[in-house]
């Protein structure tokens, strides 16, 4: 089967807009069940963006790493996430400290700012996948501030997960994807990293009884206080 | 004397200078001093719109030089089409409050005397008149400060109220900073534009001169600010919503509808011709500017209870939308659209002219009402459409133009200004391509807003039944003149909202002269019932066919409908089959805005205080329930109470050198003129 | 054969005044269905609209001539609208007197005085309604304009036949920037028309209706049009959407080939419409009035990235 160019293009836009979308969702999404689901979505998209890119450029270690997605973003990850909350008995809504519109509004914001940012890598870069950049870099951003704007532990590793994916997909669409094993050992961090996450979890919650990231501050040895 | 249009505007000008000398002889007659001097206004205001009419009818330029003011520096005057549009508004205007005027002000004999007003009345219109005229800093800055000295003492002809002292001292103040700014910035400019000698105060040579950039920025800073304080432009409006209403309404009406238009005019002159070339970033600042006040502007307006206080809120939005407008065509002429530059600034005057009638408008129907009713206080009114059927129409068309309903005025200049927004993608800049049209979004909730605040305004004032305590005995109708003034702006909204390709084939030649462009060959070239900005595909709009298709419509509808006339019985109200309903449980002002003020709250200080008067038996069922609320601006609190307080704290440090002795005095007037000869050596 | 484009204008008008009723019928079937009820008929709207003629009106004593006019205004926009949207042609001799934006404008002026006509009695449910309703337009407005603004971008025009002949001709397809737009256009539909989520069309619970609360004074032939304005309302904003997100189908030039093509389109197209309708009713519960906001502040939310992603995307 052969794809022009111009097709392939429009095809990967249109699944970075979809991850965009996953990415708003996750910002909007009031249920912490919701969120892993938009971010399972999230996952799917990418891993299907990553197969697109790798068909098109000829990038055979691409469809690794797209299966490697599939498999630790849409289902590992998601059903770790899923344990944990469901052991740690936690509250099912998610709790922001920042109001719905005006989060909104910052990430509107935030993707404006990323294509301002991306604009000269846009100008320099021959790859289709230069339009999807600004998204990559967009969706990074909004993980970022998802973790800032939430004040549950479980939503802000959601945070931390989805800002990853924007990583590996600035990767995908600036450079057609890093080396493999850059990537397998990114993906062996990641998970790692909710290993340790999901022990850390448990921890603050049989000490503090709640996993609410201001519960925290508590930790700071307060002089006045003592 | 020949009967150029420079003549005829000045001819104006002395007949209203000339009634406001002859005025004071008739003080014995009140009554006959009113309707002599206001019908002279009116034909003096006649005079500059023919004047203005037949300026840009021809894209006329006429200079005169006139042998006043001081030594060596005798004023210039200058008409062009610029000028000749602000003319037609001004008088446009003018005439039709004249005429009102004439059975409004007769609602004060008996209680004052109306000399003042008559003659303030004059020289406000003058002074406006002449703003629009002048052609050098020197009479543009005397005509401004005429302009602004009648209208103080218009906002404090009811002076018996505190408050209306209060928020003319507050005028005072704003104006003259604002006016100090303005001659700064033209100190700037003639001063480069002489170099050395004082030949640089016209604006001629101030046009021709050579000015460095930053410089050009300094005076267009300095400039801006001073007409933005005058235009009650966001975060400079405080004083506008405390003066206008506390004015007479016939000169809120003009303060509202003209007054504002000469810092419009005044931005335009020195952005678009005086200093003529700019960087895109001054367009940036003033549509940013614009866009915060229209939005904050209308949402201070639905807060509001007070009938002119709305109204003058409202001004501040209408503003806004003038100045977005202005701020796209900078932004376009920067970039050297030409053609995108006159579509911006043509949307800009267009709602210039239509804010003119319509606000003039609804400010003489709030006057009928408040002539009528006594009242301001939208709370206490209701069912007013029943006894002032007219007034209650034609406020009615005011409230459908400024809500941007078609087919009148306002949605004709605010769809202009939405297709400007539209063509902003052809700007090459990055970063304006994708903010710009969020600006769109903002001027849409702003529309939309309007709307609200209006069926607010209207239905509260004129719908339902009366909502005060005391019913006043003897509502009625206002006499004729009061009622032909109304009319006359009515008319007007209508025929500039169905024949806007008329309009803009006359307002061209201002795009032509100051933009380089003209609009006219594609907005009018498929004849005067269609409307195509920039091109048919683009877009199209007939407003004329819509008022008749709707028309139309409506009529058949009817006679179809009453071939067999159907029974219309009358009877009580069904309301659910609830009974005992009082007229204190309509909905009113604040009810209505209720919603809005929740979810915009975060932008106010609002207070809200419940209190309850215990019953004997239960707490559960209290007697009464007394709710207060209070609105305040935030940015009182933010910008002007910390410059209220420095100034004091000042003024306190000054008054240290305050100490009575005589020597002291002397000693300060000696030091003064040692270092004066020491730098004049 | 070509028919004159000014017999297609009077047949649209028509089939806009003639077939609202019988999509609102469809949408009353299609919601019975779903939820196990037997239905009253495709054509129990018209029964109803008959019945209202041949009543009595019985106004309040207060009622001023803004109350009686409404009906009537609300009526004669709805009808200007229908001859304006290309339904059935693109060549209409109306077409060119409003773009998208003057278009959502008549609606306006239908609105403002319907809400009006909800302060007019002077009754609390009145007043409740019709504040809300201007609450609720006030904060659609913007999103709708996002809306139009990302779709004029991708057509370089807000024409509503020069948007439709641009999409129809092909080049417009796995656009994201008009899906994003398409999605907005949805929920700002839902709103405007007074839909579940945002408005409940069936209820008769004072407190959580809004467009009911305005026109509860409402009786006889007076009732009729008005009911009948809203249906068509709801036609006229599928069609819109139709007609600016997916035109395929429209008769291009007055054809007399084309026109049972283009009527059977739009007929099978209004069915999809009804459906999807009709699956979001039945999924969502009616939200509390403060959640709206939410609520179209996701619609703007879709439009702003329409409008982004045809810059970032396209």
């Amino acid at each position: 089967m052969d794809i022009s160019l111009e097709t392939a293009a429009r095809i990967t836009s249109f699944i970075a807009a979809l991850v965009l979308i996953t990415s708003f969702a996750m910002l909007a999404q009031k249920r912490i069940y919701g969120l892993i689901h938009l971010f399972a979505w999230q996952g799917l998209f990418l891993a299907l963006n990553t197969a697109v890119v790798g068909y098109i450029a000829d990038k055979h270690h691409l469809f690794i790493s797209s299966l490697l997605t599939l498999g630790l973003k849409v289902f590992l990850l998601p059903y770790i996430l899923y344990v944990l909350i469901k052991r740690l008995n936690i509250r099912k809504d998610v709790e922001t400290i920042v109001n719905m519109p005006t989060t909104m509004l910052i990430g509107i914001g935030l993707v404006i700012f990323s294509y301002h940012l991306t604009a000269p890598v846009r100008e320099l870069s021959t790859l289709m996948t230069r339009s999807t950049l600004t998204i990559a870099l967009a969706t990074v951003m909004i993980g970022l501030l998802m973790m800032i704007t939430r004040r549950n532990a479980v939503t802000q590793i959601i945070g931390f997960l989805a800002m990853e994916n924007g990583l590996f997909f600035t990767a995908t669409s600036a450079t057609y994807g890093m080396p493999l094993v850059v990537e397998l050992g990114v993906a062996l961090d990641v998970l790692i990293a909710a290993f340790i996450f999901g022990i850390f979890f448990f921890h603050i919650s049989t000490t503090f009884d709640s996993l609410d990231v201001g519960q925290m501050a508590r930790l700071k040895e307060d002089e006045m206080n003592e | 004397m020949n009967f150029d249009p420079i003549n005829i505007a000045l001819s104006s000008v002395l007949i209203l200078l000339g009634t406001a000398l002859i005025a004071p002889l008739f003080r014995k007659n009140q009554k006959f001093m009113i309707t002599f001097s206001f019908i002279l206004a009116a034909i003096a205001s006649l005079l500059a719109v023919a004047a203005g009419v037949v300026t840009v009818e021809g894209a006329l330029v006429e200079k005169m030089v006139l042998p006043i003011g001081l030594p060596d520096l005798p004023f210039h005057l200058r008409l062009d089409a610029l000028a000749g549009f602000f003319l037609t508004v001004v008088g446009l205007l003018s005439l039709f409050v004249s005429i009102f005027s004439i059975g409004y002000v007769k609602g004060f004999l008996g209680h004052r005397s109306v000399t003042s007003l008559v003659i303030f009345y004059c020289l406000f219109i003058a002074g406006m008149l002449s703003v629009v005229l002048a052609d050098d800093a020197l009479c543009f800055l005397v005509s401004w400060e005429i302009m602004a000295g009648a209208s103080y003492f218009l906002v404090i002809f009811e002076n018996e109220k505190a408050d209306n002292r209060k928020a003319a001292l507050l005028y005072l103040v704003v104006a003259h900073i604002g006016a100090i700014a303005i001659l700064l910035a033209f100190g700037i400019l003639a001063g480069i534009a002489s170099g050395g000698s004082f030949s640089g105060y016209t604006f001629d040579a101030m046009r021709q001169a050579n000015i460095p950039p930053h410089w050009a920025t300094a005076a267009f800073a300095l400039s801006f600010f001073g007409f933005s304080a005058k235009a009650g432009v966001i975060p400079l409006h405080a004083w506008l919503p405390e003066a206008h209403p506390a004015a007479p309404s016939n000169v809120s009406a003009l303060m509202s509808g003209v007054m504002l238009k000469t810092a419009i005019y005044g931005i335009v002159r020195i952005t678009f011709d005086i200093i003529h070339v700019f960087p895109w970033w001054w367009g940036a600042i003033v549509l940013t500017l614009g866009l915060i006040s229209t939005v904050m502007g209308v949402l201070y307006a639905l807060m509001q209870h007070d009938l002119k206080r709305l109204l003058a809120y409202h001004s501040v939005e209408n503003i806004g939308i003038i100045l977005i407008g202005i701020g796209l065509s900078m932004i376009f002429i920067s970039f050297k659209l030409p053609l995108l530059a006159a579509l911006g600034l043509l949307a800009g005057l267009y709602h210039t002219m239509n804010h003119a009638i319509f606000k003039g408008l609804l400010f003489m129907g709030a006057g009928a009402v408040l002539h009528a009713t006594g009242e301001r206080n939208m709370e206490e009114m209701g069912g007013l459409i029943h006894k002032m059927p007219w007034t209650a129409a034609m406020f009615l068309v005011g409230c459908l133009s400024i809500s941007a309903l078609p087919p009148f005025n306002g949605f004709v200049s605010e769809w202009l200004t939405f297709q400007a927004f539209l063509l902003s993608p052809s700007l090459p800049n990055n970063l304006m391509k994708l903010l710009i049209p969020l600006g769109a979004a903002i001027l849409a909730l702003s529309g939309a807003l309007a709307a609200a605040c209006f069926v607010k305004a209207f239905g509260v004032t004129f719908l339902g039944h009366w909502r005060g305590h005391h019913k006043p005995h003897h509502l009625h109708e206002v006499d004729w003149t009061m009622r032909s003034g109304m009319l006359l702006a009515g008319l007007t909204c209508l025929g500039l909202g169905v024949l806007p390709t008329m309009f803009i084939n006359w307002i061209d030649n201002i795009a032509q002269q100051l933009v380089g462009s003209t609009l006219s060959l594609s907005a009018t070239q498929y004849g005067w019932m269609w409307l195509t900005p920039i091109s048919y595909e683009r877009a199209s709009y007939s407003g004329f066919i819509v008022f008749i298709g709707i028309l139309v419509v409506v009529a058949a509808t009817y006679l179809l409908l009453h071939v067999k006339p159907g029974a219309i019985r009358r009877s009580a109200i069904w309301d659910c089959g609830f009974e005992k309903l009082t007229n204190r449980m309509q909905y009113n002002a604040t009810s209505f805005a209720q919603p809005i003020r929740r979810i915009f709250g975060f932008l106010f200080s609002i207070r809200e205080r419940v209190e309850q008067v215990p019953h004997a038996g239960h707490k559960a069922f209290p007697k009464k329930l007394h709710y207060y609320l209070s609105v305040r601006d935030r940015i009182w609190k933010w910008l002007y109470k910390p410059v209220i307080e420095a100034s004091f704290w000042i003024s306190r440090q000054a008054g240290r050198l305050q100490q009575g002795h005589i020597q002291t005095y002397l000693i300060y007037s000696f030091i003064t003129i040692l270092v004066l000869l020491l730098f004049l050596r | 054969m070509n028919i004159n484009p000014y017999i297609i204008e009077f047949l649209q008008v028509a089939v806009v005044i003639g077939l609202a009723p019988a999509f609102v019928g469809w949408i009353r079937m299609l919601k019975c269905w779903f939820q196990g009820r037997t239905t009253a008929g495709l054509f129990q709207p018209y029964r109803d609209l008959r019945k209202l003629f041949s009543k009595e009106i019985v106004l309040a004593h207060n009622a001023s001539w803004i109350f009686r006019f409404t009906p009537y205004l609300l009526f004669g926009t709805a009808v200007l609208a229908g001859a304006i949207i290309p339904i059935l042609s693109i060549d209409l001799p109306l077409a060119a007197t409003a773009d998208v934006i003057v278009l959502i404008a008549l609606f306006a002026i239908a609105r403002f005085f319907l809400a009006l006509a909800g302060m007019d009695i002077g009754t609390a449910f009145g007043g409740m309604g019709s504040s809300r309703e201007m609450m609720i337009a006030s904060l659609a407005e913007p999103a709708m304009l996002m809306a139009i603004f990302t779709v004029s971008l991708a057509n370089k025009s807000t024409s509503l036949a020069e948007i439709v002949q641009v999409i129809n001709s092909g080049q417009m397809m796995l656009r994201p920037s008009l899906a994003f737009a398409f999605i907005a256009f949805i929920l700002i539909t839902l709103a405007e028309t007074g839909r579940i989520p945002v408005d409940n069309p069936a209820t008769h619970l004072e407190l959580t209706m809004i467009h009911e609360a305005m026109i509860l004074e409402y009786s006889g032939r007076h009732l009729a049009l008005v009911e009948w304005a809203s249906m068509m309302k709801l036609y006229l904003f599928v069609s819109l959407a139709i007609a600016v997100f997916t035109p395929w189908g429209i008769a291009v030039k007055g054809s007399l080939a084309g026109l049972p093509a283009a009527i059977g389109f739009m007929i099978a197209k209004l069915g999809i419409a009804g459906l999807i309708i009709v699956l979001i009713e039945t999924g969502l519960a009616k939200m509390r009035i403060f959640r709206v906001p939410d609520f179209l502040g996701v619609a703007f939310l879709m439009a702003t990235l329409g409008m982004l992603s045809f810059f970032i995307l396209d």
